[in-house]
């Protein structure tokens, strides 16, 4: 939960980070590359944990959101300044009221792409659906590779917008809203269908219509951390949205635990920053990645967190009781 | 008093197995009915049938006025009906509670902004939800077990936690699919006294048995099937004494 203070508290960290930390600085870096991971895992933890459905094309959804949200930014940018007179505002708010277009766009089309790909999701089930879910982000990142205008294999350029207070909002809001779906009546759906589809539906649950759900609502805020990313270097290629990309955030979904936001968003932290620290072993770097991966799994295949969550009530009833513990 | 469920000449066929053979079959507002006959009579398959899972080859199914032939299988559901299963199906990753919480879908209309963006309504509606969902496990004896893992339980209590989140969602009838199979002979007279109770509260009951004693101790009507079709109907006294299902439970004596 996360009302009126918190949320304050949130907004007015993020503006100080905004205002002290560069953004271009190493450690910045990674952990804002660290945010779009989250923002990548808890999404995908809609479709995969939550609701039960096997998707591996979520690089798919991170690219329309990247590319939608590149080009209205590189070509419609100077429309927005002529028709909305943002040249006239200070820099700092013309970019954000461009970067928040390009989110709201990418998301969008991202969306629009998970209710075409969720349509088959509703008669295909686990190995048939995860290899149509492939085959869809490949189909988007080949479209891309071949679309001139937006660069085909060369990559894109467009002007960066390199914001610490925008990329970490939106993903504090994503965690906030997955977070919040989980413990809601349509979360409990998901779960339910998840569970056992036949029973669902007999309580009056539409499976039909929540698989579509999730899969739109998922790939939204995969489109919207795609239109952060484009911004972000300014430069998009069609090969980082490969089918490795996809592999990438399935590990960081089941590493945490499929089910578990916070979870999720551990994962994607660690697996991030991971390759980075693991820098000074050079050539051996990716052997002792894969290898920390194998051990997680065998240890504990259910995920770092299994299906819990972290949660500050909970936090505060175990100090309770071990605090009682000790009286 | 008007059929609250009406099956029309109802047929289903597996392939060249013709499992319910034009059944005609109903059932009345507030009774409890029983619907039996020995194993592989079509006695489950008809309740797929009834509840839209399983669709029908042919005949009409008509629930409080409105055909479901054709119809998803949760659109039975907004009409007011509810059923258990055969061999218990819960969510077994969830706990006791959320479990019947989900009972609660059909008559809670909260969006999904509304959930994820903790509006108030989603607040006022959780409440009813959680109050509704606790009533229903105190009625069956679940209370205490709330916050448990539902795949947790012994097996006669996962039973009546599936009935709890049945009667989650207010249904008009409930159907159950041999409720007593697999209980104690305590659980099952437990389970006797909270069906009477649900039919005084104004829900119809049915349910299907092949356990002779429990139906006949506690049924207002009962239908006999043997081979996919009806043989016998009536009271159980009536039904009891009838040649015919005697002769489908026991077999005739060779001439």
């Amino acid at each position: 939960m996360l009302r009126g203070g918190k949320a304050l508290l949130v907004l007015g960290l993020l503006l100080l980070l905004q205002l002290t930390v560069d953004p271009n600085h190493y450690v910045s870096r990674v952990l804002l590359l660290s945010c779009f991971s989250v923002m990548l895992a808890v999404s995908l933890n809609i479709i995969n944990g939550y609701a039960g459905q096997f998707s591996i094309g979520h690089a798919g959804f991170y690219a329309v959101g990247a590319y939608t949200g590149a080009s209205l930014s590189h070509f419609g940018r100077e429309w927005m300044e002529a028709s909305l007179g943002l040249a006239s505002f200070p820099a700092w708010l013309a970019d954000s009221a461009v970067l928040l277009a390009a989110v709201v766009a990418g998301s969008v089309a991202a969306a629009v792409a998970g209710f075409i790909v969720g349509l088959p999701s509703l008669r295909l089930r686990g190995d048939y659906l995860a290899i149509a879910t492939l085959g869809f982000g490949e189909l988007i990142r080949v479209i891309f590779i071949n679309i001139d205008r937006v660069g085909g294999a060369r990559g894109f350029s467009i002007a960066p917008i390199n914001s610490i207070f925008w990329i970490g909002l939106f993903t504090v809001g994503i965690v906030w809203l997955s977070r919040n779906l989980l413990n809601s009546r349509q979360g409990r759906a998901l779960q339910a269908l998840r569970d056992d589809e036949t029973a669902a539906s007999v309580l009056g649950i539409n499976i039909t219509s929540y698989k579509v759900m999730a899969f739109v609502l998922s790939a939204a805020m995969a489109g919207c951390a795609g239109a952060l990313y484009a911004h972000f270097d300014g430069y998009l290629q069609p090969d980082s949205f490969n089918f490795i990309r996809s592999i990438e955030i399935i590990i960081m979904v089941v590493l945490g635990g499929l089910g578990s936001t916070t979870g999720a968003v551990i994962a994607a932290v660690v697996l991030t920053v991971l390759p980075e620290t693991l820098r000074e072993f050079a050539d051996y770097r990716m052997v002792i990645y894969s290898a920390l991966l194998v051990i997680c799994m065998l240890v504990r295949p259910q995920g770092l967190l299994g299906t819990s969550e972290f949660s500050w009530a909970s936090l505060r009833s175990r100090g309770k009781e071990t605090g009682g513990g000790l009286a | 008093m008007a059929a609250l469920i009406q099956a029309v000449q109802v047929t289903r066929a597996f392939g060249g197995l013709v499992a319910v053979n034009s059944v005609d079959f109903s059932v009345r507002r507030g009774q409890m009915k029983a619907l039996i006959g020995p194993n592989g009579a079509g006695k489950s398959t008809l309740l797929n049938l009834l509840t839209g899972i399983t669709p029908v080859t042919s005949g009409d199914i008509i629930i409080d006025g409105s055909s479901i032939r054709g119809r998803p299988a949760f659109h039975a559901a907004t009409l007011g009906l509810a059923r258990t299963f055969q061999n218990v199906r819960l969510f077994e990753n969830m706990t006791v509670i959320e479990n019947v919480m989900v009972g609660c879908h059909s008559w809670t209309r909260q969006g999904i902004a509304s959930g994820a963006l903790r509006w108030i309504g989603h607040w006022r509606e959780e409440r009813l939800i959680i109050e509704e969902s606790h009533r229903q496990l105190g009625r069956v004896g679940l209370e205490a077990e709330a916050g448990a893992d539902a795949a947790s339980l012994p097996f006669g209590k996962q039973r009546m936690l599936e009935i709890a989140r049945a009667l989650a969602g207010h249904p008009q009838v409930l159907m159950l699919d041999e409720p007593a199979s697999g209980l104690s002979t305590r659980e099952t007279a437990e389970l006797s006294s909270l069906l009477r109770q649900i039919v005084s509260e104004g829900v119809t009951v049915l349910l299907v048995d092949h356990d002779m004693q429990f139906v006949m101790d506690i049924s207002d009507e009962v239908t006999v099937l043997d081979q996919g079709r009806t043989i016998a109907e009536g009271t159980p006294e009536q039904v009891q004494s009838d040649a015919a299902v005697i002769a489908a439970y026991l077999g005739t004596e060779p001439n």
